[in-house]
């Protein structure tokens, strides 16, 4: 994607952690190139897995993990995978984690495998980190590739969390399946099924794209 | 470039291909493989403690269990060591070493998948009154609240699952209403938004209860403990 387009444009906060060009590949992720909000990728599980907090916190570490993984091997052998084959080979690595990630998942709690096994598998699909493999690690350093993977994997996480996190609180009525809507509040069903899914992410693309307007305009 | 070197360069260029194809997949293949082996022991271990707080779960108050599994011409038969295959049956005992109930392992296709369940009988009452989903891939939010929903657990606390005079077939046969309908200690309150869920467990419940408990109930005596 755009990523020299980082170089400019920031304000605030981001411009004093601006200066190496190392913390610009993890901060483009965050905001600037917000894998969810600008890019618009990896639609699938972000509308999928979005309907609880603690779901769409899970989907976010699992697809991080996945890609850091993914972009270490692919940025390390971007010199060994001719053009020709090199869509194949990364989605050969991609499921390879995504395999791994399922054993370790597995590995560490039955309870947390049986509340995530439903979508594990689902990450493999997921364009995000494809694109990534091939966009950024297949022609950056190993070093390079970790601080994209980070801080794509960490905006992705934040992105599915805001979602989830609406989605929750109206569809169901609880925050981390703490109930926190008097009892009275009638649940919006619609919210926790696919199509309030698609009605929250457009909520908040309109909300970050306003943002952005308003930001290009000052 | 000419036409003959673009020719020799054409194999050179596939065999990279291969090369890169054939060395990533074996890379990955170790990688699965290791993991899986690593990984192989502790999951079975968590496996099995999973069940063994399922069975303490579904059927309350027990100290001991001893497993079983039900034979070609319906024969009862213990099973020993970890060989455990086919229709399995774990028998719950207290201190005294009397029998205080069953966990019965159930399995049905629901919304997603196949819903694996345990659930305890107690053949005194005759009532289910113990219920654990093992294992779902029902649609995280609506179909799981047949696993948390608290509403909807306590449809097993006292299921009535009660036989005929002659210890043939059910009384009446478990089946799930829509939620707030529940009228008769038979009967499973549905959930409101996991329809198909909630039903298929009342179907996975009627279908092995019919055929196991007859079974089991002129059986009981198997189940007594013996002290080996």
């Amino acid at each position: 994607m755009s990523d020299q387009s980082v170089k400019k444009g920031e304000s605030g906060f981001l411009a004093t952690l601006k200066g190496s060009p190392s913390t610009d590949e993890f901060i483009k992720g965050l905001w600037k190139d917000n894998p969810v909000f600008v890019q618009v990728l990896g639609m699938c599980p972000v509308l999928a897995v979005s309907n609880t907090a603690i779901n769409a916190l899970a989907m976010g570490l699992a697809t991080t993990f996945v890609m850091l993984m993914s972009n270490i091997l692919v940025s390390s052998l971007r010199n060994f995978i001719p053009k020709q084959v090199r869509i194949a080979s990364y989605i050969l690595i991609i499921a390879t984690f995504v395999t791994i990630t399922d054993y370790m998942i597995a590995f560490i709690s039955v309870e947390l495998h049986k509340a995530l096994g439903a979508f594990i598998s689902l990450i493999v699909v997921n364009c995000l980190i494809l694109s990534r493999a091939e966009a950024f690690a297949s022609k950056n350093t190993i070093g390079k590739s970790i601080l994209d993977a980070l801080g794509m994997g960490v905006g992705f996480t934040f992105a599915l969390f805001c979602l989830g996190a609406v989605r929750e609180i109206l569809g169901n009525g609880t925050f981390f399946d703490m109930a926190i809507l008097p009892g009275s509040f009638q649940e919006w069903i619609v919210m926790i099924l696919p199509a309030g899914g698609f009605f929250t992410l457009a909520i908040w693309l309109l909300i970050f794209n306003a943002a952005k307007a308003k930001k290009a305009t000052a | 470039m000419s036409q003959a070197q673009q020719i020799q360069a054409a194999p050179a260029n596939s065999w990279k291909m291969l090369q890169a194809m054939v060395g990533i997949g074996i890379l990955c293949a170790l990688l699965i493989v290791l993991t899986f082996q690593g990984t192989l022991e502790r999951i079975e271990n968590n496996r099995a403690e999973a069940l063994e707080k399922a069975i303490f779960n579904v059927i309350p108050g027990i100290s001991k269990k001893k497993t079983f599994t039900i034979g070609a011409d319906n024969e009862i038969m213990e099973v020993k060591g970890d060989e455990a295959s086919g229709q399995l049956i774990y028998a719950g005992y207290d201190e005294n070493n009397e029998l205080v109930g069953l966990a019965i392992e159930a399995a049905g296709m629901g919304y997603a998948d196949i819903i694996r369940i345990l659930y305890g009988y107690d053949p005194e009452k005759q009532v289910v009154f113990g219920f654990n989903v093992m294992e779902t891939k029902e649609t995280p939010g609506l179909g799981d609240k047949i696993e948390k929903d608290p509403r909807f657990l306590a449809n097993f606390e006292a299921l009535d699952v009660s036989l005929d005079e002659q210890a043939q077939d059910l009384n009446h046969d478990v089946v799930t209403v829509k939620q707030g309908e529940k009228e008769n200690p038979w009967e499973i309150d549905g959930i409101t938004g996991a329809t198909i869920s909630s039903r298929a467990i009342g179907n996975i419940i009627r279908s092995s209860t019919e055929e196991l408990l007859p079974v089991i109930y002129n059986n009981l005596n198997a189940f007594t403990y013996e002290n080996e």
